[in-house]
């Protein structure tokens, strides 16, 4: 039956860092190989808070697969880094430069429209030598199988395409991934969520005021009360010419908290602390959002099944380290691992064994060890047991608590910029909201300062994007309209608001047999893809078919 | 396979491009000259062909030295080679004059075509004769109104879809042997259903966008003569077609009399209520 299909040795889904490092490698060692991307360019369906790492301890790094990255893909290096415990308008910054520079041969702001479609271009010259290359407008939409066995992918626009290898590099709503059973969208536990706005802000006004020459950049956190309970905090980076200002939460503390992602990136964008820096130069272009997996739960230990490997965000590769986050870097090293492993597997023969040996490297090369660290596996078996966090809350917040903190201001800074410490950091309200508030409150100094702007309504940051909506073919169908399974969506998806008509899911009172409900309703028109919605409803979710949906610029 | 794909150059008709003058007259000196925009499916035809059975893609047209420009146009979607059939003694043809001349011209060129491809129509003189009676002159079956093909190689036949407009649209699919002559409908879209024939489709953009920088390296220029025609059947001598005139077609009146009226003001909304009472029995 598969005879008749077009053949290549490897196939790789997805065309951001980790299907770009997967190809590359492939393609160095002559493997014929195929990149198949849904967006009209490579970066337009894709987001982040925007740090790339590059480790010390890495395998792989970006610049080392794709010459000149840092020079022409990537925005600037970032070469300060702060974190501010808020408490209202008090504020203690600590500087965790320290932190951020511990294995790293160096990091840079990204901006990933410009980034991976650059990285496209190289990828598609080296696929091209091999009798591959890349295409984008291809939606790849499940597993080709032959007797229960892997043998390709199906695709919207091509027909079947059998394959020795297929590397799923289709983020964190892979399909194939799901498709083959190696993740789900059950838990909201497992998932952040982050909303980004890029703010326009001339080079040499960045310069003024962030104390920044051409060849550096900053980062800067915040934490503590300014986002009421939720657990989570924001990020503001510099790239050359604009600002990447967001917010990361846990997904079961939106959902929780019944919170709504764009006003807790207004709270951040309008804290006084930004009131300076922003001040007539809020210009912003670009509203977005992402599912964000937290591998210290969801990082697959084993990300293969048959010819399929996993990599990235689809494998789950996306660490949250204290207050560090990464994940293009770890998905550049998966890739190119899986890469490699199926071009060593090919050279002996035996392409079956490219899975297994993919899942050695991740194992040897110290990947899943930061993924998964074993020091978090023992801190939250304590941690994240309610009693203990409650008496651990409780204790902060006493007088006793609170001379503790007093004391150890400069111990809190240093501990902060721990790395061993920073990994183990349970997911409760502690370390997210109770500490830095309390931190904030008993060593922090007051900032003055009001923001001189309105940040934009959801109604226009939803009209300022692009989209090619696919008419008559929604994808996603909403299985249970009911309040329970579904009323989340109404609050937790990024471009949806209670009481806001212009979204995507809204709460309707429906009457029926003279009796009125509530019901939830859905338009994918405004969808940014994130997937939040996959995880806290009852969805069927599908990615729009290639070249299809939003359109990122900025991403 | 090679393919010839004709394309003429027309008036620009977008707002903002066009001019006419107090008559309603196209001013042909103010507006701009441009591909003719339904040759574009006719390009993208010759260029499915070459993607998924090889072989080259000449564009032809007939027309003044200005026309240059409309065949750099046309490589800008695809050609590997353009001709232009330019005389002074080819000027003010209708379409039978402009066919005797399209014919010579594709009869000249070293290989014989498989396929030669016209768009449905020109923007401008919007007779669609021009095709089938360069088909005529080429003795070739021709196939109209086609909305998706696919060549036979190893048969020599091409087998289309034809989107034929009556009462109830219909598709027709039909069978001819090549060579042949297709003409494309604006609803012609080509289908790539392979990664390699999408991959050879990125790959021939890619040249033709470099090719398209130095076009007049790839251009040929025929007169009259190098086509060995007789002047009295090409041109405006070889035209049957009289035109005894041009009569614009009347424009609805752009400014109507108004009179603003404050909602407000009780009686003369009253005035309006009696100006609109007699019309609204509907005579």
């Amino acid at each position: 039956m598969t005879d008749d299909y077009e053949h290549y040795e490897a196939v790789v889904v997805g065309a951001g860092p980790g299907g770009a490092a997967a190809a590359a490698v492939l393609a160095r060692n002559d493997v014929e190989t195929l990149v198949l991307e849904r967006g009209v360019d490579a970066g337009s369906k894709n987001v982040s808070g925007g740090l790339i790492y590059a480790e010390e301890s890495a395998p792989y790094t970006v610049d080392g697969l794709f010459p000149d990255f840092r020079e022409q893909a990537s925005e600037r290096p970032v070469t300060d880094y702060y974190l501010h415990n808020v408490a209202g308008d008090k504020v203690k910054t600590f500087d965790i430069t320290d932190l951020h520079e511990h294995d790293t041969a160096w990091s840079d702001t990204v901006l990933r429209r410009k980034m991976d479609s650059w990285m496209a271009k190289r990828v598609h010259e080296m696929t091209a030598e091999t009798g591959g290359g890349l295409l984008t407008d291809v939606r790849v939409n499940g597993l080709l199988r032959d007797n229960g066995e892997i043998v390709g992918v199906t695709c919207d626009e091509l027909d079947p395409i059998t394959a020795d290898v297929v590397i799923a590099a289709d983020g964190v709503n892979s399909e194939l991934a799901r498709d083959a059973g190696l993740m789900d969208w059950e838990e909201p536990e497992e998932w952040f969520q982050g909303v980004k706005a890029v703010i326009d802000v001339p080079e040499d006004v960045i310069a003024e005021r962030f104390d920044v020459d051409d060849d550096e950049g900053v980062a800067h956190l915040f934490s503590g009360d300014l986002f009421e309970d939720v657990r989570g905090g924001g990020f503001l980076y510099t790239n050359e010419d604009s600002l990447s200002i967001g917010t990361v939460f846990h997904l079961d503390s939106l959902v929780a908290e019944q919170a709504e992602p764009h006003e807790l990136l207004d709270s951040l964008l309008t804290h006084p602390l930004l009131a300076d820096w922003l001040e007539g130069h809020y210009d912003e272009v670009e509203y977005s959002a992402k599912l964000v997996p937290d591998s210290k739960k969801v990082a697959n230990p084993s990300p293969h099944r048959g010819r399929l490997l996993t990599v990235g965000d689809a494998a789950g590769q996306m660490q949250a380290q204290g207050p560090i986050i990464k994940g293009m870097n770890h998905a550049v090293s998966a890739g190119a691992l899986a890469g490699e492993a199926f071009a060593e597997a090919q050279l002996r023969d035996n392409t079956e064994r490219a899975g297994a040996l993919y899942e050695r490297k991740l194992k040897d090369e110290g990947v899943m060890g930061k993924l998964r660290p074993t020091g978090y596996r023992v801190a939250s078996a304590l941690g994240e047991r309610g009693p203990v966090t409650s008496l651990a809350d409780s204790v902060l917040t006493s007088g006793v608590g609170r001379l503790g903190v007093k004391l150890t201001g400069g111990l809190l800074e240093r501990l902060y910029s721990s790395p061993r410490l920073s990994m183990m950091v349970p997911d409760t309200q502690t370390p997210y909201v109770t500490l830095p508030t309390v931190i904030a409150e008993e060593l922090g100094e007051r900032v003055d300062g009001e923001a001189d702007f309105e940040p934009k309504d959801l109604a226009s940051r939803i009209g300022d994007l692009t989209y090619d909506t696919d008419v008559g073919n929604p994808h996603i169908e909403l299985q249970d309209t009911s309040m329970e399974a579904s009323g989340a969506a109404v609050y937790a998806c990024p471009v949806s608001a209670e009481d806001f008509g212009g979204g995507c899911y809204r709460a309707e009172e429906v009457k029926t047999n003279g009796s009125e409900e509530k019901r939830v309703s859905l338009d994918t028109q405004p969808c940014v893809e994130c997937g939040t919605c996959a995880v806290v409803a009852d969805t069927d979710w599908e990615h729009p078919r290639g070249g299809k949906g939003v359109e990122f610029e900025q991403g | 396979m090679r393919s010839v794909v004709l394309t003429k150059g027309v008036p620009d008709f977008r707002e903002g491009q066009v001019s006419f003058d107090e008559d309603g007259h196209l001013e042909r000196g103010a507006t701009p000259t441009v591909m003719n925009p339904n040759d574009e499916f006719a390009l993208q035809a010759a260029l499915q062909t070459k993607v998924k059975h090889g072989g080259d893609v000449s564009v032809m047209s007939m027309g003044p030295p200005g026309y240059e420009n409309v065949l750099e146009e046309a490589m800008s979607v695809y050609a590997d080679d353009l001709y232009l059939l330019s005389d002074r003694e080819m000027a003010a043809a209708d379409t039978w004059s402009t066919s005797i001349t399209l014919s010579a011209g594709i009869e000249k060129i070293d290989e014989e075509p498989d396929l030669v491809i016209a768009g449905f129509k020109t923007a401008d003189g919007e007779t669609g004769q021009t095709g089938p009676q360069t088909a005529w002159c080429l003795d070739r079956p021709i196939v109209t109104h086609v909305i998706s093909m696919e060549i036979d190689e190893e048969e020599e036949t091409l087998r289309a879809k034809r989107l034929v407009e009556g009462d109830v649209d219909e598709i027709e699919t039909v069978e001819a042997p090549l060579p042949a002559f297709v003409v494309t409908d604006p609803e012609f879209s080509p289908s790539y259903r392979r990664a390699e024939h999408r991959l050879r489709h990125k790959r021939l953009k890619a040249e033709t966008t470099e090719r398209v920088e130095n076009y007049e390296d790839h251009l040929t220029t025929w007169s009259a003569e190098g086509l060995d025609l007789d002047p009295d059947f090409i041109g405006l001598d070889g035209s049957p077609t009289i035109v005894s005139g041009v009569d614009p077609i009347p424009k609805a009146p752009s400014e109507r009399e108004a009179t603003m009226v404050d909602p407000d003001d009780a009686e003369a909304m009253n005035d309006v209520l009696e100006t609109m009472q007699p019309l609204a029995g509907g005579d």
